[in-house]
């Protein structure tokens, strides 16, 4: 035991004298999580429409007006004839073409649909005006047999973007900071030769490793509590649940990515690779598969399966539950079971890889 | 010159990650990713609960099953159990029909219904809860023309008939309204950010740590030759790593430019010259490998988020906005959708390579003064 606080101290001092690296760890994660805190948000505005009525009457004004008035429209009124709005349209520039026929009461929508979300979105909205502009010259206030329908938006009746991809953010600055952060240094000893030299000390191996990624653990847990007083005194996010079981799925979710860490550094020779497998690894199947910004039900099922096996995503799922929902053990065990069984396939692969090396 | 390019190659090819890394990265995006990209919301999962057990209730039950929008999870009881599903994450959505639903369309010709929605993804609940009104609305239509035609009571009249208007929807550009052929242009940018931006951040760093730079350093070579030098390779690997990804893209889901292949090319040689000098400023300032690692890591994941691809800027606040537009991401990705999907031509693009040329000027320049001969 002596032996082993001896030995987590000297990796202590290792990171601490490194001042410049442990500024950079440290301040990451407080820089993203307020960029992307603030700045990712999946709504669609600002649509970019332009009109073109050739013998304008009551019809069109009347259209064109409710038009206007929308929130969601940035109407372009310098594009005056069909063929401007085409060269602006193959632009890029413009959304939404709307061409009114006087003669025979029609409307076309030309709709940009490159990005097939935004087009969808446009012209839901400019049929909402259009049907609602009908309505109201039929003089129709009120059909009979409504049903009316009353909306309860649970969990997050403001519908703010944050409560949605804070978690996301969360899983991964943590994953890839630790993973990297861990492969690194440990191929960087491997490199230089001065693990040889550790490794002739009288500690076991398993010890040793554990030693190695305790200051690791402590540094990542300061990245926690810094990204959580962010989200919730800067962004305005809820921590609903119980701070305790948020924390503790966050330490065994630490100590998963750190043992990822470990993994890829048995594999690797040199820290470019090391860098580069962390890197690839992480990046996008955390950002792609772990529903951060897509829903994962809406992948096709080979995609599904292979979400399961990143940690990230039923990391984001926990997160979810218990900060925003405010739920608990009952809904979360099974997430929680899959994440330690990861890492204990994680830490037992990455010992086995070791011991072959040296054998 | 000729030498230092020579040995730079070499060095780089002596590692088999990376030859391996050119071909199978591509490759491997562009396989997997575009398929998890999509916004349309149709697996959305309800219970029902049905206190009314009444004809009409059962119509919208059988409504809600039909509908390709959502999935139809269970009938329970009562609303509790349905909210332990909800917690469970089985359900995204509660629809509540009360007692007295049927009775109240005949005696009132007016009805309620309740709704629950998951909300922590704002954008799907919205959604959700629209498709559920239409669904609702749909019903109540039908139930009028039945039972108006039934009923006829004298102090019913018929609903008015809308005034006549057609309208006519066209879609541009990508009518089947593929979210993969729109996304993969910027999976391109993503692959040649990740292989041009981390690999040369990485190289001069490297060199210090092995202090073999000490060696480039007493030679009489100007520093400018001697990035370009540490440069020529990573533009080589990115060149071709962006013409594998561009076959790839065609091979698997048929993508080929609308407009001119060689616009496509000669944007994405003038972004890897910008972002691969975006590595070597990194590498410059850093001391150690891992400082560059995580710095390269950091700039990146903002360049990818900070750039349209995945959220739309205009939602963006201002300031957010203001780092998209010095995103040198957000330049290509924004001309590649435009070539590929609009058969825009190298005019219809040439503000976005001006400003992609102007990047890549101003991040070598930066990159060159910032390299110190003796540090």
């Amino acid at each position: 035991m002596k032996q082993f606080i001896a030995f987590v101290n000297k990796e202590f001092r290792h990171i601490l004298r490194d001042r410049r690296t442990m500024l950079i760890i440290l301040g990451i994660p407080v820089v993203q999580i307020l960029l992307f805190g603030f700045a990712i948000n999946t709504e669609v505005k600002d649509l970019h429409v332009a009109l073109y009525a050739p013998s304008p009457n009551g019809f069109t004004n009347g259209i064109t007006e409710r038009l206007h008035q929308s929130e969601y429209f940035t109407f372009r009124a310098e594009l005056d004839d069909p063929i401007k709005m085409e060269e602006s349209m193959r632009k890029g520039n413009l959304d939404m073409m709307v061409l009114f026929d006087t003669e025979s009461e029609a409307v076309q929508l030309i709709i940009n649909s490159s990005d097939p979300n935004r087009g969808s979105i446009a012209a839901t909205y400019a049929m909402a005006v259009i049907g609602g502009y009908q309505q109201e010259l039929a003089g129709i206030t009120r059909m009979p047999f409504q049903i009316e329908v009353e909306n309860r938006m649970i969990y997050n009746p403001e519908m703010k973007s944050a409560y949605m991809f804070v978690p996301g953010i969360m899983g991964l600055v943590l994953m890839l900071i630790c993973t990297m952060m861990t492969s690194v240094s440990i191929v960087r000893e491997k490199e230089r030769g001065t693990m040889e030299v550790l490794l002739a000390s009288p500690l076991k191996q398993g010890t040793m490793v554990f030693a190695k990624t305790v200051p690791y653990l402590a540094l990542s847990l300061v990245n926690f509590t810094s990204i959580l007083l962010l989200s919730y005194y800067v962004l305005g996010v809820p921590i609903q649940g119980s701070l305790g079981t948020l924390t503790l799925i966050s330490v065994l979710y630490i100590f998963l990515s750190l043992a990822f860490g470990l993994l890829i550094s048995t594999l690797v020779r040199n820290q470019i690779n090391a860098v580069i497998i962390s890197a690839i690894s992480v990046i996008l199947p955390g950002l792609l598969l772990s529903g951060m910004i897509f829903p994962i039900v809406n992948m096709p099922q080979i995609l599904q399966w292979l979400s399961h096996i990143v940690p990230t995503r039923w990391y984001i799922d926990i997160v979810r539950k218990v900060m925003i929902q405010g739920l608990g053990w009952a809904v979360i065990w099974k997430e929680t079971a899959i994440l330690i069984g990861m890492s204990l396939l994680l830490v037992g692969s990455s010992i086995l890889n070791i011991k072959s090396r040296l054998e | 010159m000729k030498f230092l390019i020579e040995k730079e190659f070499k060095q780089m090819f002596r590692n088999p990650l990376i030859a391996n890394l050119i071909i199978f990265f591509p490759t491997m995006v562009l396989l997997v990713f575009p398929w998890a990209i999509t916004f349309e919301v149709n697996n959305i999962r309800v219970d029902v609960v049905d206190h009314g057990k009444g004809s009409y209730s059962k119509r919208l039950t059988d409504k809600v099953e039909a509908s390709p929008y959502f999935i139809l999870n269970d009938t329970p009881p009562d609303y509790e159990t349905a909210m332990q599903a909800m917690e469970r994450g089985e359900i995204d959505m509660i629809v509540e029909i009360p007692t007295t639903f049927d009775r109240d369309i005949v005696k009132q010709q007016s009805s309620r219904v309740g709704l629950a929605v998951n909300s922590v993804n704002g954008s799907v609940g919205l959604l959700g809860s629209n498709y559920m009104t239409q669904i609702v609305n749909d019903l109540s239509r039908e139930l009028a023309s039945e039972l108006l035609h039934k009923t006829s009571h004298a102090q019913m009249k018929a609903p008015p008939s809308l005034p006549r208007l057609t309208i006519e929807q066209r879609y541009r550009f990508n009518p089947q309204m593929d979210y993969k052929l729109f996304m993969i242009p910027g999976f391109f940018v993503i692959i040649l950010t990740i292989l041009c931006g981390i690999l040369p951040a990485l190289n001069i760093v490297l060199e210090k740590e092995n202090g073999t730079i000490h060696q480039i350093n007493v030679t009489p070579v100007h520093k400018a030759w001697f990035i370009l030098a540490k440069l020529i390779p990573y533009w080589t690997i990115g060149l071709i790593a962006f013409i594998i990804a561009i076959f790839v893209a065609y091979l698997i889901y048929g993508l080929w430019p609308a407009g001119s292949i060689f616009t496509v090319l000669f944007s994405g040689i003038v972004f890897i010259i910008s972002v691969s000098g975006m590595g070597i400023i990194i590498s410059n300032y850093s001391e150690t490998l891992q400082q560059a690692a995580f710095l390269v890591i950091f700039f990146i994941l903002i360049i990818i988020l900070l750039s349209g691809m995945f959220t739309p800027i205009s939602s963006m606040p201002i300031w957010a906005q203001a780092i998209a537009a010095i995103n040198p991401f957000t330049y290509l990705t924004s001309a590649l959708r435009m070539i590929y999907l609009n058969g825009s031509s190298l005019a219809d693009v040439s503000t976005n390579l001006l400003m992609l040329a102007l990047f890549s000027l101003l991040l070598n320049g930066w990159a060159v003064l910032s390299y110190k001969k003796r540090g």
